[in-house]
């Protein structure tokens, strides 16, 4: 929202810098975004009269000026090119060491020969076109009129000498989208008193239902519509004044009467349009919901097919406008128009948003409409309007109008009490304030005692509860009283995470005691990235995002080793010689496709691995510390997975349930990938796991006997399974309490397709110690055990 | 018998001087030949027999005297012998005791993570429970419950993401709230972490992202009781001396809403790059509950008020570790993770 300062000034006596305006509305809740000097760019360029004017000696286009530029000099000789300059005439003189628009310097020279200490400026080398000064356009240097003394500052005598407050306005406050309503604010946050907007007019006798009849039929859409006519217009250029508060906020002068509009668009927040008369047909406006199918083409020239969900303005016969949108090109405007229909409406800003979004058009008035506007500033933009007509004296008002309203505006009227006011914000603010406050916002108060009625000011559509006047009385009181308390009236509550948040922390923190970095990536990926594990079927029953910022981020995954291995990928591509990763993150499992109800969200644990020392069983590794950990055991089964390397990928069961997998990226992928160094992926089913990983410690006593370990290297076929045997060894023997290989060997010795295995068996003696012949014993049973199940034997 | 004791006594320590440069072994064999049981000394008790009766009190003493004597020699011989033996073992046993150690290392939280873990630490200790709310959320929780309505620009396609008609990617962890709030009745104080999702992506900004909620409903709770929690959490998470500041804002779910800078922790508030000049930082939006919200999760507004607050983690992190692109945070190179030992 852009505020010209002068344009606030109209409204109020504003005695302090635009810095310190800055800043008090900073305090009040509207951040200024941008403070802009208007003449920022041109400094050292002043008025100056033509003195005597000669041809340059040795050129014939050039010639040379004497100027008079009063304290900053009688008599300045300056060399120019232009030829629509005379003598007595009186021009804006770029000084030595002056700056121009676009950051142009000037510096004192010679021109073939002959010194020129400075410029005569064009409207453009200043910045400015016509609507900032008459001439400003012409090609040539911009000849000023009379009435300005020599040795002024060129920015006065443009408009130059301004400021711009970019504004920005939270969504809770469309009243303040308008230089009006930014200069109520600036009233009550400086205590000075807000002056009205002139809205005063004579009309003449005769009237708008005379000549035109309005309804509305859709009253749902558009609350409130006013109509008024206006004749014997004289469409030509507005006066400077106007033109330059339009060229100020960025907008270009068309018309009086567009100009008039959008003047009030600005100074106001009301959309206004006007319709050329002459050009409804059957003499009748209406507002209705367009019929499929319908057509219109906008000013702009661009044609559009309606639906019922767009608001059209219609005459007897056709669309003139697509509502709060823009105008019709069929009813525009034009040179020759001579009595219009000026339009001033509150349109159901919901609607206004959609056909914008649905149509891809724009204008100032729906951005306007889709923040909202209110019902009260409809009726007084109507005036302002009006009024302006008269101030132009460009045409002849009706006696009277349309005012078509689904329901009178009735403002908030809150019922309350001072102290509940206080009791939200925990401080004591003096009834007095609050009532002041209050009342220099324009609200309606009546008070007895500790209750107060307050009716809220009629553009203040978002007043509901004592809550905003609270709000509204801290903004004006000043944030810097509320003071830090500690709940002082809150029950006490214990807090902390829950045992499941517990226990994620804790997996964690053993990834990380296993040199494991965290990582963070996207829950949504690409369809080929499961194409290039070869499991592209998952895509399908992965959810989909309906409006992604691209493909690559188009579904929910159900798996995170996708994201695993592009991470790993990256790593590796920036030469980093190893990485340990780990992410723990949800996938998403819808129930079924579309979505029908709120789908699961497993956490899932994701571990990935490469470099020097890495192989399956340094992976291996993290499950086994997780497992330990926790004091449960995993079991792992030779396995595939599309991705992964057939002879190197397990399945991780924990009470013969499947709870993860793990193993070595495919060597074909790798290589597609161009990887030079073999990657390991895991994932567990932390979700599942969640249940197994108790946090309760509980003491085991300690064995009250000596402990025996024996070393066995026993040889079993190449097929047979070190968890076969370890369970073997186990199975045979009740006192068997750990069972770990250290060592596997292969010779000719042993034997082709043999390997031999040695284990470490630690026995536990239950209330007797152990004789020594007793673990000879288990020993022997055990060896027949191995024997007789997988034919292994003894080395 | 006198003579052959001097000479005992000549040759013990002759023996012993030449054997100060052996070992103890050479040592031992000398100290046997004299003092063990068959040794030369021995021999001489032994030889007593031999001794004239009147002469015996007096050999017996020289006898006992060379032994205590040789004694001496030898112990003193062994512990001077022990004592070069450890040193030239010492000598030999030195290493180089900068060469690099073996330990395992350990990992690291993403940072992110690890502002996560700070901020749950500084308020679990108020007595808030921690709660995460589904990401595939429905339109009413992320949306209609906080009061934002059907039309508030915030709904726009081009900010959320949409699964259908009715289920989103949840852009703002405050639909946490209304699932806590609908089950749970006051005293409630929760702190709601967890990813949100946006359509939105440059160096200030990512698709996805992080949240944290906070919320408290109680009887008479205030905006100075928002203004001391959010007072002690920035002094916990940045500086004793860090100071919030609140001004005006808007959240459709919050009446009144704030915004909370923090005095810049870089320059104290004087001014510097990393807070523009201003000695201020926004670091998050926070309000009294709006009480629409507490109706709509069948509490009493009458009875009950409260406040939330919500802050983006990634920010946080970025402002507190000094790193200036969020796209930083979702590469995870290995040597920015390896980086935050926390």
């Amino acid at each position: 929202m852009k505020v010209p300062f002068s344009w606030l000034k109209d409204y109020v006596d504003i005695d302090i810098t635009p810095e310190e305006l800055q800043e008090r509305l900073f305090s009040c809740g509207f951040e200024v975004e941008e403070l802009k000097y208007v003449g920022e760019e041109i400094d050292r360029c002043v008025t100056g009269r033509i003195t005597s004017l000669e041809k340059h000696p040795d050129a014939d286009k050039l010639k040379i000026c004497r100027l008079d530029c009063g304290e900053y000099g009688k008599d300045i000789q300056i060399v120019t090119g232009a030829d629509n300059v005379f003598e007595g005439a009186l021009v804006p003189v770029a000084l030595d060491g002056s700056s121009l628009h676009g950051g142009v310097k000037i510096k004192k020279g010679k021109l073939r020969g002959v010194e020129s200490c400075g410029m005569l400026c064009s409207g453009e080398e200043l910045g400015i076109n016509d609507d900032w000064y008459d001439g400003a356009d012409v090609n040539g240097i911009l000849i000023l009129s009379e009435g300005t003394p020599v040795g002024t500052d060129m920015k006065k005598v443009v408009g130059l000498d301004d400021y711009i407050f970019d504004i920005s306005v939270t969504a809770n406050r469309p009243d303040c989208q308008s230089v009006y309503g930014i200069a109520r604010e600036v009233a009550a946050v400086l205590k000075k008193p807000l002056k009205p907007v002139d809205l005063t007019y004579e009309s003449s006798d005769f009237s708008t239902s005379g000549r035109v009849y309005v309804h509305v039929e859709a009253p749902d859409l558009c609350p409130r519509y006013i109509a008024h006519y206006v004749r014997g217009l004289k469409i030509e250029k507005s006066p400077l004044w106007l033109r330059r508060r339009l060229a100020l906020s960025g907008l270009r002068a068309i018309n009086n009467v567009v100009d008039i509009t959008n003047f009030v668009l600005l100074e106001l927040g009301q959309p206004m349009h006007a319709f050329d008369l002459s050009k409804v047909e059957k003499n009748e406006i209406c507002v209705r919901r367009a019929k499929e199918g319908e057509k219109i083409v906008t000013l702009d020239e661009k044609e559009f097919e309606l639906t019922a969900n767009n608001l059209v303005i219609c005459d007897g016969v056709k669309p003139v406008a697509l509502a709060g949108v823009m105008g019709g090109l069929n009813s525009g405007i034009a040179e020759t128009t001579a009595e219009v229909l000026f339009e001033s409406a509150k349109f159901e800003r919901a609607n206004i948003r959609r056909t914008s979004r649905a149509l891809g058009q724009k204008s100032d008035s729906s951005a306007r409409f889709e923040k909202g506007v209110d019902a009260y500033t409809t009726g007084i933009a109507i005036n302002r309007a009006l009024n302006l007509i008269e101030a132009l004296g460009c045409g002849q008002i009706a006696c009277d109008r349309f005012d078509i309203e689904d329901k009178s505006v009735a403002p908030a009227v809150v019922k309350t009490k001072y102290s509940k006011i206080n009791a939200l914000l925990g401080i004591e603010v003096p009834k007095e304030e609050i009532k002041n406050i209050l009342k220099r916002l324009n609200f309606n108060v009546s008070a007895k005692g500790d209750d107060i009625t307050v009716t809220a000011p009629a553009y203040r559509e978002d007043i509901e509860g004592y809550p905003d006047l609270a709000e509204e009385v801290i903004r004006m009181y000043g944030y810097d009283h509320i003071r830090g308390a500690f709940l002082p009236t809150a029950k006490v509550t214990g807090g902390g995470f829950t045992d499941a948040q517990r226990t994620e922390e804790r997996v964690k923190r053993i990834a990380r005691g296993q040199d494991y970095n965290e990582i963070i990536t996207y829950s949504f990926i690409s369809p080929k990235d499961y194409a290039q594990l070869r499991i592209g079927g998952e895509a399908e029953r992965a959810i989909r995002i309906k409006n992604p910022i691209g493909e690559d981020m188009s579904i929910m995954r159900t798996t995170l080793a996708p994201s695993m291995l592009t991470t790993l990928v990256r790593n590796i591509r920036r030469g980093n010689p190893r990485a340990r990763l780990f992410e723990l993150a949800n996938v998403y499992i819808a129930k079924q496709l579309p979505l029908a109800e709120m789908p699961e969200e497993r956490k899932t644990l994701c571990f990935g691995v490469y470099g020097a020392g890495e192989d399956f069983f340094s992976a291996k590794g993290v499950f086994e510390a997780i497992a330990s950990e926790f004091g449960i055991r995993f079991a792992y089964r030779a396995a595939e997975k599309p991705f992964l390397h057939p002879g190197k990928c397990a399945e991780v069961l924990l009470e013969g349930e499947k709870v993860g997998y793990l193993g070595e990226l495919a060597p074909d992928i790798a290589e597609g990938l161009a990887l030079e160094v073999n990657v390991y992926i895991g994932e567990l089913d932390f979700a599942k796991l969640q249940g197994s990983l108790s946090s309760a410690l509980r003491f085991k006593p300690l064995p009250a006997h000596p402990e025996a370990v024996r070393d066995l290297a026993l040889v079993a076929d190449e097929e047979v399974f070190c968890a076969d045997i370890e369970k073997g060894i186990s199975d045979a023997c009740k006192y068997v309490t750990a069972v770990k290989l250290f060592d596997v060997y292969r010779s000719e010795q042993i034997g082709a397709g043999k390997k031999s295995m040695a284990f470490s068996v630690t026995f536990t003696p239950h209330e007797n110690a152990f004789k020594p012949e007793d673990v000879d014993g288990y020993v022997k049973r055990i060896l027949k055990s191995l024997g007789e199940k997988f034919g292994i034997a003894l080395r | 018998m006198q003579e052959h004791i001097e000479r005992i006594r000549a040759d013990i320590a002759a023996g012993i001087e030449k054997v100060k440069d052996g070992t103890r072994q050479e040592l031992f064999e000398l100290k046997m030949k004299y003092l063990g049981k068959t040794g030369e000394i021995s021999a001489l008790s032994k030889g007593m027999r031999d001794v004239p009766a009147e002469q015996r009190p007096a050999m017996g003493k020289l006898v006992s005297e060379v032994r205590a004597w040789a004694e001496e020699q030898f112990d003193q011989t062994e512990a001077l012998l022990k004592k070069k033996e450890l040193e030239a073992r010492y000598k030999s046993e030195r290493i180089d005791v900068t060469m690099p150690a073996r330990f395992a290392e350990t990992g690291t939280l993403h940072p992110v993570n690890i502002v996560k873990k700070e901020i749950i630490e500084c308020f679990e200790g108020m007595g808030f429970d921690i709660y995460e709310g589904p990401e595939i959320e429905k339109d009413y929780y992320n949306f209609q419950a906080l009061n934002i309505p059907a039309d508030h620009p915030a709904r726009d396609m081009q900010d959320t993401f949409f699964i259908t008609g009715e289920y989103l990617l949840r852009s703002q962890t405050s639909s946490g709230q209304i699932r806590v709030m609908e089950n749970k009745k006051p005293p409630i104080k929760i702190l709601s972490p967890g990813r949100v999702y946006r359509s939105d992506s440059d160096a200030t900004h990512s698709p996805m992202f992080h949240q944290m909620e906070g919320l408290v409903v109680d009887k008479g709770i205030t905006l100075c009781d928002l203004k001391g929690i959010l007072d002690e959490f920035a002094r916990r998470m940045f500086t004793k001396e860090t100071k919030t500041r609140l001004r005006p804002s808007y959240f459709p779910f919050t009446e009144p809403s704030v915004e909370v800078d923090l005095s810049c922790h870089n320059c104290g508030g004087k001014g510097c790059r990393i807070c523009k000049g201003t000695g201020w930082i926004e670091i998050l939006g926070a309000g009294m509950v709006n009480r629409r919200v507490l109706e709509n999760c069948g509490i009493d507004p009458d009875e009950y008020t409260g406040f939330a607050f919500g802050m983006g983690l990634e920010r946080i992190a970025m402002i507190k570790y000094g790193i200036n692109d969020m796209r930083y945070l979702f590469e995870n190179d290995v040597r920015l993770l390896k980086q935050f030992k926390d």
